[in-house]
């Protein structure tokens, strides 16, 4: 199996180490619009998978294997080009930004000034929050924060998806939306994803392959 | 990729001048200064030291008043967190005790001096009526001995000093919840703050503390003010023989200056030992479970002495605000008899040049400072890696070796490179000074910070430079201004680097301050005390009204869209 | 210790850089000096603690902009030995010229020390200004000798100094008028007498008041001291302040730091007496409003010890030319006379004001009468300075006895 040559997230005998201990060891192939669980107890090494294949594995972790996307090899990249979108358990919006300014600031650095308004309102407008643009984000609720930051990762136009307990701080009613939300968008959008999680509700919604970890 | 060098950078800044500063003063102590005829090597300075009178008690007042004063004021802080975090009154406290963090040590003794010696307000307050008094009482308040003034203006100073640094350090040690969990056990707050929170918030306080120390045991300013003079504490009299008409003395000088740093290192190996002790026994007192339940008269004891601090020094200062704006005030009339604003008239002329020179070089000062230390932090984000407690220990060595020690030494090399004093100059040596202070505060909000935001951003694209201006930056605006107020402050307040580096050409409010407190009126030293007042509580306010500018601008913005 | 040694090296090796000595101005020429002086900065390190001696200052800096194109600036100074230590840091660091002080105001044991370490401009220059011909060197010796030292035009006469005491003549209107009244004074009234804390200068002058009171040879103080002749000369002193210490302000524990201090405590009636080394304190502090209007100076029986104050010039000064020129300036009969006014300064002149032309003379017969100076019939004789070895000897001796306990 190469890393070069097949669509969609590659795992290529990736294995990540804490000092010289192996930590977690794992190959696999995530096609375009298929989403990949990877379930675990915490301390398993989950976020630091995530972080791997983000490219932000920082000492005392290393990393041997290769990650490709879509045909490329990310294996050296650094984060900020690898385009692999990143969604955290806390939506983390910049708080000195508005819904809109959050946007904004994931759009790709080539879309013209004229476009911009534009397709932030599209963005916001697809997971159900037009009209949000100038709304400080501190005064949405826990739901439409997780909007917010659905409609800033999609906006950078990822090839991958990354969620990491994605769901863990909603309410039950709001997170079978947001899931829904989530697991649809990224479907239409043919995108990889990678989830992690310890609640096997998420991965069932998923509805993909199920790895467990020790 | 400028900012990899910025540490580097920042350590030659620090350490740079204080070891060239000692080195200049270790070679007369050993009898070497060519230009006094000291050709040879020898011990004599030493020996001329030891035979000064009373300088055993000069060393012991400096041990006593530098440890005395930081112990209380340690205690009356953390008492203060753990009797009061989390609540109301606290909050308040907080904003009563912050703008005492930026005032000058010199203007809060002139005030302190103004309001407890025997002429002073309180007593001119119930003179003659409640005391029967028509003239001052001849009472050892100022300069007392025991040099128990000096301790109680470097606590009034210091409390609002480690209490703003306790609070700088609580967020990283979930207090709040940790406490909690302690009084869910059926612990009083204060015991449960000092079993579960303290053991972890005391390590962040360890380097302001020993900052605390370094100031306190060599301290110029207060101990010329307020402290004992038969005979002065070690630094006080340093700076006399170094100023001696007699030349030759400042080869035993330059001992005593290095016998300061002495002073000072036992007085922080004190501390260790305290600690030490304070740990033992708290782990007993842990291993016993009692509970201390009913803290109720200790947490109103914290409030008081907190309050007293701030009361001491906000009355002193009121005090030395009405001297400015007095034409006749005697003993013992509450109130000036006649009013005149012939201090700031006559000062005036002058006035106008020494505010510029002070706000050119703190300005100076806090931008490279600033920039210095954001350079710094930024690397560090990008590294992946906080620096050991052992490279941010060398950053702190400029305000842990006593001043007096390297800046007479230092002095001595500028001139030998042919550095002329200059404004530059002289913000070079502030810079020296402001820098640990900016790190200090900076680097715990910095470092405090969730990395995830930066993650998102790279997620979503930004390159390392968009991240640190649309991201770090705005996020820690409020931090970074207040980090930069500090400096300033920190600049303000500078007494003896001014005075050195500056050879006089550049004199400061502060400086002008203590030139007029060794002759000038009350009057006078009234309107330098104000000055050294508004300008810190000037960068304070600045530091507050950005950030919150622009969050009107951001609610307004708001209210438009909704 | 070798490595000691090589630092040291280090630091000689940059010491020793730096341009030539330029020519010094020659003040026998004096119309090239003030050629050489046009356009320069005059940097004048003088104590600082007086608004009224400063703002004078300041006006000397307007006449000099104005007549002689010199940018006069006051670098105000809290201790006259740290600008002595200062030139001395210069020299240290090898800076023979363009050193930063060009003016300095000094006398007593600064200038010897100056003298000693030969840190002044040479050869004397003082006696070769233009205005020199107006000093009273018959009627104020002082302006000649220095703390027993031959001036030799090393540094140029400014003002007179006398040790004058004040007293408030509401409260007490028969200060004592001796020393062995003072005593007796202090015993009956414990806690309201004191002085400055000696090295300070005001402090100094009253331990050289007792010496030169008690002394039982007076020539013996002339001569550079000796440990024979210090015991002799001090043993009457420390009996006197044996004696009146346990009575002092504080016990003697604490003692004001300065001059204005003591002004201060006298001001706030915490103590009954004051003393100052200049005669025209009170007159001024009154103006001011600092003293009430019923103080009034006087002098002891037998005199009171007096000096002149002088401006000296450093050996690596940068503008020598102005400096003198500055100099110059501070001697002629109109500066001096508006020196002597009490509502500038009040400070005595030592020129010979007989000996003035009319016109000048006229400036200081226009003084205002105020009752707060001593009038004629007040005076008392200036007594000379001891040798300043003496000084410094008292100074330790003291310390060790009341200042370090």
């Amino acid at each position: 199996m190469s890393a070069a040559t097949t669509e969609g997230l590659i795992l290529d005998t990736v294995e990540i180490r804490r000092g010289t201990e192996t930590l977690l060891a794992l190959s696999a192939c995530i096609a375009p619009g298929e989403t990949l669980s990877v379930m675990g107890p915490s301390g398993s090494g989950k976020s630091t998978l995530l972080a791997c294949v983000a490219g932000f594995l920082a000492p005392p972790f290393s990393a041997t294997g290769r990650i490709g996307l879509d045909g490329a090899d990310l294996t050296a990249l650094p984060a900020a080009v690898r385009r692999i979108g990143l969604l955290f358990q806390d939506p983390l919006l910049f708080p000195h930004l508005t819904a809109g300014g959050n946007v904004r600031f994931a759009l790709p650095a080539g879309t013209a000034r004229r476009e911009r308004t534009g397709l932030v309102r599209t963005a916001l407008a697809e997971v159900g929050l037009a009209g949000f643009e100038d709304r400080d984000p501190a005064t949405l609720s826990g739901g439409e924060q997780a909007r917010v930051a659905i409609a800033r990762v999609l906006a950078a136009r990822p090839r991958a998806l990354l969620l990491d307990e994605p769901f863990s701080k909603l309410d039950a009613a709001m997170k079978d939306q947001i899931r829904a939300l989530v697991f649809t968008t990224a479907a239409e959008r043919r995108l990889p994803v990678l989830l992690v999680t310890h609640d096997p509700a998420d991965a069932e919604a998923a509805g993909g392959r199920i790895v467990r970890l020790a | 990729m400028l900012v990899r060098f910025a540490p580097a950078l920042a350590i030659a800044v620090l350490i740079g001048p204080v070891l060239a500063g000692i080195a200049g003063v270790a070679l007369p102590a050993f009898g070497y200064l060519p230009a006094l005829g000291g050709h040879v090597v020898s011990l004599a300075p030493w020996q001329r030291l030891l035979a000064e009178p009373g300088l055993a008690t000069s060393v012991a007042l400096s041990l006593w008043t530098g440890l005395a004063s930081t112990l209380i004021a340690t205690a009356i802080a953390l008492l203060f967190v753990a009797a009061w975090s989390d609540t109301r009154a606290f909050v308040w406290m907080r904003r009563v005790l912050s703008p005492l963090l930026s005032l000058p040590h010199a203007a809060a003794a002139l005030g302190l001096a103004f309001l407890i010696s025997p002429s002073g307000w309180i007593v001119r307050l119930l003179s003659p009526w409640a005391t029967g008094l028509d003239r001052p009482p001849d009472l050892l308040i100022v300069h007392d001995p025991a040099g128990l003034a000096m301790i109680a203006a470097l606590v009034a100073k210091e409390v609002p000093f480690l209490l703003l640094m306790a609070l700088a350090a609580l967020p990283q040690t979930d207090a709040g919840r940790l406490s909690r969990v302690a009084t869910g056990f059926g612990y009083g707050g204060i015991a449960g703050f000092a079993y579960a929170v303290l053991p972890r918030l005391y390590p962040q306080l360890r380097l302001p503390i020993f900052a605390v120390i370094a100031f306190a045991t060599s301290t110029v300013e207060v101990a010329l003010v307020l402290g004992p003079t038969t005979p002065a504490p070690l630094a006080v009299r340093l700076v006399d023989w170094m100023g001696d008409a007699d030349l030759t003395r400042r080869f035993s000088a330059s001992a005593g200056a290095l016998l300061q740093v002495a002073v000072t290192a036992a007085a922080l190996l004190a501390w260790l030992a305290l600690e030490r002790l304070v740990a033992v026994i708290g782990r007993g007192a842990i291993a016993s479970g009692h509970r201390l339940r009913r803290d109720g008269p200790l947490r109103v004891l914290a409030a008081g002495l907190a309050l007293l601090c701030a009361v001491m020094i906000g009355a002193g200062l009121a005090g030395l605000t009405v001297w400015s704006l007095a034409g006749v005030w005697r003993f013992p009339d509450a109130l000036p008899t006649r009013w005149s604003l012939s201090a700031w008239t006559e000062a005036s002329s002058g006035t106008g040049a020494l505010v510029i020179t002070t706000v050119a070089i703190a300005l100076l000062a806090t931008a490279a400072a600033t920039l210095l230390t954001l350079a710094c932090l930024e690397n560090e984000s990008r590294q992946g890696r906080a620096p050991g407690t052992r490279v941010l220990s060398l950053l702190y060595l400029p305000i842990i070796v006593p001043q007096v020690s390297f800046l007479f030494g230092l002095q001595v090399l500028l001139l030998a490179v042919g550095v002329r004093p200059s404004l530059a100059a002289v913000a070079f040596a502030h810079l020296v000074f402001v820098l640990p202070y900016v790190l200090l505060s900076l680097g715990d909000s910095w470092r405090a910070q969730d990395p995830r935001y930066a993650r998102v951003a790279a997620a979503l694209g930004a390159s390392e430079i968009r991240i640190f201006w649309r991201v770090r930056l705005p996020m820690l605006l409020p931090a970074v201004l207040t980090a930069a107020a500090v400096g300033f402050a920190v600049s303000v307040g500078l007494y003896l680097p001014t005075l050195l580096i500056g050879a006089g050409r550049l004199p400061t409010v502060t400086t002008e301050a203590i030139a007029l407190a060794a002759g000038g009126s009350r009057g006078l030293i009234g309107v330098m005390a104000v000055w050294q007042m508004l300008l810190p509580l000037a960068a304070f306010s600045l530091a507050l009204a950005i950030p919150a500018l622009r969050a009107r601008r951001f609610a307004a913005a708001w209210r438009i869209a909704a | 210790m070798t490595r000691f040694k090589v630092v040291a090296a280090l630091l000689a090796a940059l010491a020793v850089t730096g341009p030539a000595l330029a020519a010094d101005p020659d003040p026998q020429n004096w119309a090239a000096v003030e050629e050489e002086a046009t356009g320069q900065t005059v940097y004048f390190h003088a104590w600082g603690g007086e608004p009224r001696i400063n703002a004078y200052i300041g006006w000397v800096a307007d006449q000099l902009k104005a007549r002689h194109d010199v940018d006069l600036v006051h670098i105000k100074v809290t201790d006259t030995s740290g600008v002595v230590a200062q030139v001395l840091a210069e020299k240290t660091a090898g800076r023979d010229t363009g050193g930063s002080v060009d003016l300095v105001w000094i006398n007593g044991e600064n200038f010897a020390a100056m003298v000693r370490h030969d840190l002044l401009m040479r050869p004397g220059w003082a006696m070769v200004l233009p205005n020199w011909d107006y000093v009273d060197t018959d009627g104020k010796p002082t302006v000649l000798t220095d703390a027993t030292l031959r001036i030799d035009g090393l540094e140029s006469p400014w003002g007179m100094a006398q040790l004058v005491f004040l007293h408030d003549t509401e409260t007490l209107p028969d200060p004592p008028r001796t020393l062995d009244a003072l005593a007796d004074s202090v015993e009956a009234n414990p806690g309201r007498f004191t002085y400055p804390q000696p090295p300070d200068f005001l402090g100094t002058t009253f331990l050289k008041q007792l010496l030169l009171t008690y002394a039982p040879d007076r020539l013996a103080l002339d001569r550079p001291v000796t440990d024979a002749a210090f015991e002799t000369a001090a043993g009457p002193v420390f009996d006197w302040l044996d004696r009146v210490t346990p009575h002092l302000w504080r016990q003697g524990k604490a003692y004001p730091r300065s001059v204005s201090e003591l002004r201060r405590l006298f001001a706030d009636r915490e103590i009954d007496l004051a003393f100052t080394f200049n005669p025209s304190d009170a007159s001024a502090a009154i103006a001011d409003g600092e003293l009430p209007e019923s103080v009034r100076p006087y002098l002891l029986e037998g005199g009171t010890i007096g000096n002149s104050h002088f401006v000296a010039i450093p050996y690596n000064a940068n503008a020598k030319a102005g400096a003198l020129v500055v100099a110059n300036v501070l001697l002629s009969p109109e500066a001096q006379a508006r020196k002597a006014d009490p509502d500038v300064w009040g400070d005595p002149t030592v020129l010979d004001v007989a000996g003035l032309p009319d016109a000048d003379r006229a400036r200081f017969d226009a003084l205002a009468e105020d009752p707060a100076i001593l009038p004629p019939s007040a005076m008392r004789p200036t007594l000379r300075e001891p040798d300043p070895s003496w000084t410094e000897r008292l100074e330790a001796a003291w310390t060790a006895r009341y200042g370090a306990r």
